[in-house]
């Protein structure tokens, strides 16, 4: 520093020279600088521009994919609906349908009952009374031929006629008995003929209203075949839902899989030992923990093979056959582990009991350890949880199925999410370079104002000199 | 390829290299000598609280102090605790009542040899191989041998960690308590000289530093 002062006998005036021999410096070197700034920034902006267009092409390419994804995974969800829909419509179909002609003679039976009931039901007229034209055949013999005893003759026929008509009248309501009788039984083939009406009227509207679904869904299965944005802005959504309720369960799941595991992995210490460790883990815990790993396996594939989940094509692709042996195989091995956890428990609290007692022998409280009543609760309890765990993290193979279906869109749209934001993120960069370039020129030009307003003075001179001589 | 099986190779072998040992081996010596024989029911208690801290795998073991304690007769009890849990159990409670059967029984002694009790203890823990070694000494650490026996030995006590428990003061002790303070001083330097690790601890009511 003092020998840049030092240049001449006042610093100042070193000081002075220095800035002007400096200035003229920057002055004379001013366009190869500025082109300089410019050239490097605007590489800097092209190097990041292509950077942001290689991103923002990657991220269509997977926006593109994801969407093909998501129409496939809805392709196939719409088809396992609709082919669910029709299985149904033909267990309808099937069951009624094959006992349709059975209905149809029990209707015929019914009816054919009814009309003959009816026809024998038919009211039939009393006879003429007969009465009339024999009092009056009498009548007439009286008047004609001026007989006695007419009257003993009228007594007997009135007697007679009195007997008819009692007769006649027992006969009629015996008649009418006969087909109130007749009408009565009637009755239950009406409720009969009733009831199958309503049964099939039901089974129809049944049919009816499973075909306004299958067309609502293949509605939206042509949609998605016609790859439209509303179908696949439908399946996003849905799969974000599905995801987080997925997600969920399986923490719930979870959470019910380390209860399990706290129940059996002490137990398990008298198995394998309380202090021996494999991998830097206690083998009892690494072995309770095998037990559960097991037991969701077995119930992943009992699910597969029950055709509940899809995660293993080739379990369901299995014939028929081997499928309900593999159902009954590993229902059998989740039977024994669920059998074997409920000793498990059982064995914990033994332990747990045990070793309450030793505490209370080591401190002196005899009595403490003798206080066990209620104990069978806790232990019948823990049996029962260790039984039937096991059975419940089966039903994780559900959420699991679908947790891992939407995480691929889901994983999908949160690349898109980086990818775009890494595309933004260089585009700025580059237009920040290349005005950082322009604002860095004008920085350099700073310390030159005085020459730059000399030179733009004499420019400007020059300029009116010209104009003035052109006039 | 090549590089990576190498690297799970590696991996398997260090999985299945065999883990230090972190068990504990704990050796008590009881004081029987003269008046001290009455503190016993202390040292009952102290060994119960010892038995609830230790664990599978431990070794424990309890010995007399009287007029010669280099010899496996004088171990009272001992025990190292199996690896299941129920069978761990069984072995406090025998423990335990083998324990009572002593203090029930325990016999004054004459003399004190300190130093061949902790010659005892040393031995047998070093035979056991755990991973931490105490030594826990039930004394006033008055020591009082008698004629010829020698007991100017080296110890190594590298690793042990030694503790005087209930180091009660002696009518003497009284009178002069340079004489107790002296006393204490020189097991912590015989301890500390020969690589071992020394702590006093004369409240029982605290003894949940003690392992």
């Amino acid at each position: 520093m003092n020998f840049l002062l030092g240049i001449t006998p006042s610093p100042v005036l070193s000081a002075l020279l220095w800035i002007v021999l400096v200035v003229t410096a920057l002055y004379f070197a001013r366009p190869t600088v500025h082109q300089f700034i410019l050239a490097a920034g605007e590489a800097l902006h092209k190097m990041f521009r292509t950077g942001s267009l290689s991103v923002a092409h990657a991220e269509r390419a997977l926006a593109e994919r994801n969407r093909q994804v998501l129409l496939a995974a809805g392709r196939e969800a719409k088809e396992r609906i609709v082919e669910r829909e029709f299985d149904r419509i033909n267990e309808t179909v099937r069951k009624d349908l094959s006992s349709f002609s059975a209905l149809h003679r029990s209707l015929s039976e019914s009816i054919n009952r009814i009309e003959k009931d009816h026809s024998q039901a038919v009211e039939v007229p009393p006879d003429p009374p007969g009465w009339v034209k024999a009092v009056s055949a009498v009548a007439e013999l009286d008047s004609k031929d001026n007989r006695l005893g007419v009257g003993s003759v009228l007594a007997d026929i009135h007697k007679s006629l009195i007997k008819a008509h009692k007769e006649a009248m027992a006969a009629y309501h015996e008649a009418s008995g006969k087909r109130h009788a007749l009408l009565r039984k009637m009755r239950p083939d009406w409720r009969q003929i009733q009831q199958t009406l309503g049964k099939v009227g039901k089974n129809v509207d049944s049919l009816l209203g499973r075909s306004v679904t299958i067309d609502r869904h293949m509605q939206e299965y042509e949609d998605i075949v016609k790859d439209e944005d509303r179908a696949v802005s439908i399946l996003s959504s849905s799969s974000l839902v599905y995801f987080f309720v997925s997600a969920l369960v399986m923490a719930v799941a979870i959470g019910g899989a380390t209860i399990n595991f706290s129940l059996i992995a002490r137990p398990m210490a008298e198995m394998v030992g309380g202090t021996s460790l494999a991998g830097g883990f206690r083998t009892a815990d690494i072995a309770a923990l095998v037990i559960i790993m097991v037991e969701i396996s077995m119930g992943l594939f009992l699910m597969e093979s029950l055709r509940i989940t899809r995660l293993f094509p080739v379990i369901g692709a299995l014939p028929d056959k081997m499928r309900v042996r593999m159902i009954w195989i590993t229902f059998t091995i989740l039977f024994l582990l669920a059998s074997v956890e409920a000793g498990l428990a059982f064995m914990r609290e033994v332990l747990l009991q045990d070793e309450l007692a030793t505490s209370a022998l080591l401190r002196g409280d005899i009595d403490i350890a003798a206080n066990g009543e209620y104990m069978w609760i806790t232990t019948a309890a823990q049996m029962g949880m260790g039984f039937i765990l096991p059975f419940a993290l089966t039903f994780v193979a559900i959420p699991l199925e679908t947790f891992v279906h939407s995480l691929r869109t889901v994983v999908g749209l949160l690349a898109i999410g980086v990818l775009r934001s890494v595309s933004l993120l260089l585009r700025l960069l580059g237009k920040g370079f290349r005005n950082l370039g322009k604002l860095l020129t004008h920085i350099y030009d700073l310390p030159l104002f005085i020459p730059l307003w000399w030179a733009a003075r004499d420019h400007n001179n020059e300029n009116s000199d010209l104009t003035e001589a052109r006039l | 390829m090549k590089s990576l099986a190498l690297v799970l190779f590696g991996v398997l072998l260090a999985s299945c290299s065999p883990p230090q040992s972190t068990n504990t081996g704990v050796y008590m010596l009881v004081d029987t000598s003269g008046t001290y024989r009455d503190e016993i029911q202390k040292a009952q208690q102290i060994i119960r609280y010892t038995l609830s801290r230790l664990d599978a795998t431990d070794t424990f073991a309890v010995a007399r102090v009287d007029t010669g304690s280099f010899s496996e007769k004088d171990i009272v009890a001992k025990m190292t605790f199996d690896d299941r849990p129920s069978t761990v159990n069984r072995q406090k409670r025998l423990f335990a009542e083998q324990v009572e059967t002593f203090v029930n029984e325990a016999q004054s002694s004459a003399y004190t040899d300190i130093t061949g009790g902790l010659l005892q203890a040393v031995e047998y823990l070093n035979e056991k191989h755990p991973g931490e070694k105490t030594v826990l000494i039930f004394s006033d650490l008055k020591e009082d041998l008698q004629d010829g026996y020698i007991r100017d030995i080296d110890f190594d006590l590298d690793g042990f960690d030694i503790i005087a428990l209930n180091v009660t003061k002696l009518r003497s002790d009284n009178v002069d308590p340079r004489e107790y303070l002296t006393r204490l001083e020189q097991w912590q330097t015989k301890v500390e000289k020969s690589g071992g690790k020394w702590r006093v601890i004369n409240d029982l009511d605290g003894l949940e530093g003690l392992l």
